[in-house]
């Protein structure tokens, strides 16, 4: 249901709108200044602003992890962080994150086996679920395939390719250890 | 999301005065709670104040042999620090039961204190709520009420406390130390958050404007005899049902010490010290776990939808002594 419109006579207007800021922002190595409202979420910066589409917006709440990125390595939800908190931090996102050097069309370890493994089906999900992967992997924290899934439940995969995700991640994790 | 005006700083005391000279202005931290809540038009701060820069990012120890954990720490953090994983690990436990990786790097020790409920009308503005607009009723009552409480409600708001973090803490009588524009104090954390009464608009006894700056855990920890087990609809990323933080000091097969607290069946972390004085000098045996868990839901009343969880607490407790006291398996 939609909340009452308030009009306002026109001479008692609403307060005139805060004003749009100058924002700094970090991404995939590049510095770029942008003019947004305070209210611009991470997510939308990147999507709306900087044609970062990339990253996806499955829920805007929190509850989907399509948005995720890392701040300084860190998976993050960019929905529910504002793009004006993240001046000054190092901003990864799927299109970031494989090698630059040498051959452009090289893909992240990740990348790859999710490509082998067929670890998605429509892909919506797939860049939240690799860049959480690679969170996961910086994090050190997962020794078995049960911490693997428990460790990746922050990514909700619509289509169920679950199996194929965590087989394509173990199998990085693995040539690492190797 | 409502327009608002933002402010940064690194100071504790401007952050605080920054607060005090506009009313609706809001902190925001970690942001999970407060963004999702603005952009469900529940929360409309006119005024942000960021206080991620603020030197509360800390844990450190305390001179009482206890640990300090600043405001600020995210919970991921928290969780995975080295002593709180060897002296509180119950606390460890109880943060990784809650929400998802992703969160718990975004997420602050202080914001998951003042997270808010997820009762499902609180969140719909269609509906009427008395935590959202008091006086306006409370749809849950005879709504649909799953997730609602089942200890210490009344008929003006039967929400519940979702936090896993707050459950071990209750259990583990951390303190919560606040600044405001009246100085600084320390809350014990039993007092911290509130039952609804007729006012459920208010969930804790903090006073508009102040910031919380740490949370101090005493020197004991239960390091040895712990657990924290949570019930809910799936595996992974989802609210409790119900939890139980059990924390033993034993002596042979005997209690020495029991604290126990409840997550998802009230308005706060639940205890009641009788049951804990109750287990003290008996054996660690089933018998006596169900003398406790009856204690600890004296008086409860479940509603059309989660009456279920009177009898789920009570397993649920049962099980979680159990395997504090390393009688059953954890798994
Ligand atoms: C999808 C989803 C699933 C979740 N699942 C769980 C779960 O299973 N278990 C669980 O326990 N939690 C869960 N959470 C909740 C999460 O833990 C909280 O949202 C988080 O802890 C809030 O911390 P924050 O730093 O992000 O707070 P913010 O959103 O920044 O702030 C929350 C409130 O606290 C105030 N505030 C923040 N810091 C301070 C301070 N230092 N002093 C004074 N006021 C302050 C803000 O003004 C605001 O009102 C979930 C969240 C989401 C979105
Ligand atoms: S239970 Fe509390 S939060 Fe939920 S609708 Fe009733 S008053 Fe609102
Ligand atoms: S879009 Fe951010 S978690 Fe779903
Ligand atoms: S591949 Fe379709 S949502 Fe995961």
């Amino acid at each position: 249901m939609n909340p009452a419109v308030e009009t306002y006579p026109p001479d008692v207007r609403p307060p005139s709108l805060p004003p749009v800021h100058s924002v700094k922002l970090t991404v995939n190595g590049k510095d770029t200044e942008l003019q947004i409202s305070p209210w611009t979420t991470l997510l939308d910066a990147l999507r709306e602003y900087m044609d970062l589409t990339g990253t996806k917006k499955g829920c805007d709440h929190g509850q989907c992890g399509a948005c995720t990125v890392l701040i300084n390595g860190k998976r993050i939800n960019s929905c529910l962080t504002l793009a004006i908190m993240q001046e000054g931090a190092q901003i990864t996102t799927i299109e970031g994150i494989a090698p630059t050097e040498g051959n452009a069309s090289q893909l992240h370890p990740l990348q790859k086996a999710f490509i082998e493994h067929d670890a998605f089906q429509c892909g919506y999900c797939t860049p939240g679920q690799i860049c959480s992967a690679v969170g996961l992997m910086n994090e050190g924290k997962a020794k078995t395939t049960a911490d693997i899934k428990e460790l990746m439940s922050g990514n909700i995969c619509r289509c169920g390719a679950y199996t194929n995700i965590v087989d394509a991640i173990e199998d990085v994790m693995n040539q690492k250890n190797a | 999301m409502n327009s608002f005006t933002y402010f940064r700083t690194d100071a504790v005391d401007t952050a605080v005065r920054e607060r005090a000279s506009e009313p609706t202005a809001k902190f925001i931290a970690g942001g999970t709670n407060l963004l999702d809540l603005m952009k469900e038009n529940v929360e409309h701060p006119t005024h942000l104040i960021d206080i991620t820069r603020l030197p509360l990012t800390t844990i450190s120890d305390n001179v009482d042999g206890g640990l300090r954990l600043g405001a600020l720490v995210t919970n991921a953090d928290t969780a995975y620090n080295e002593q709180v994983i060897q002296r509180y690990p119950l606390l460890s436990q109880a943060i990784l039961a809650g929400a998802s990786p992703q969160l718990r790097n975004m997420a602050t020790d202080g914001g998951n204190l003042l997270q808010r409920t997820r009762c499902y009308y609180f969140y719909d503005t269609a509906t009427p709520c008395n935590k959202r607009e008091p006086g306006s009723g409370c749809s849950a009552l005879n709504g649909y009420n799953r997730i609602h409480a089942i200890l210490g409600a009344s008929n003006h708001c039967i929400a519940t406390h979702p936090s896993d973090m707050c459950v071990a803490l209750a259990a583990l009588e951390a303190e919560v130390r606040v600044t405001g524009s009246n100085g600084e104090r320390t809350i014990p954390f039993a007092d911290f958050h509130r039952l609804p009464g007729d006012t459920p608009n208010i969930d804790n006894t903090l006073e508009p404007g102040e910031l919380i700056t740490a949370i101090d855990l005493p020197a004991r920890g239960f390091p040895e005899y712990f657990q924290y087990l949570k019930l809910r609809d799936r595996a992974s990323y989802a609210f409790a049902l119900v939890s139980v933080a059990a924390a033993l000091e034993m002596e042979g097969g005997t209690i020495t010490a029991a604290r126990i607290a409840l997550g998802g069946v009230a308005h706060k972390p639940w205890r009641k010290p009788e049951a804990e004085a109750a287990l003290v000098g008996k054996p660690a045996n089933k018998e006596n776990f169900q003398a406790a868990a009856e204690l600890l839901l004296a008086g409860a009343q479940g509603y059309e939808h989660n009456a279920f969880k009177i009898e789920l607490a009570k397993r649920v407790i049962v099980r979680a002594l159990g395997q504090a006291a390393k009688l059953e398996p954890t798994a």
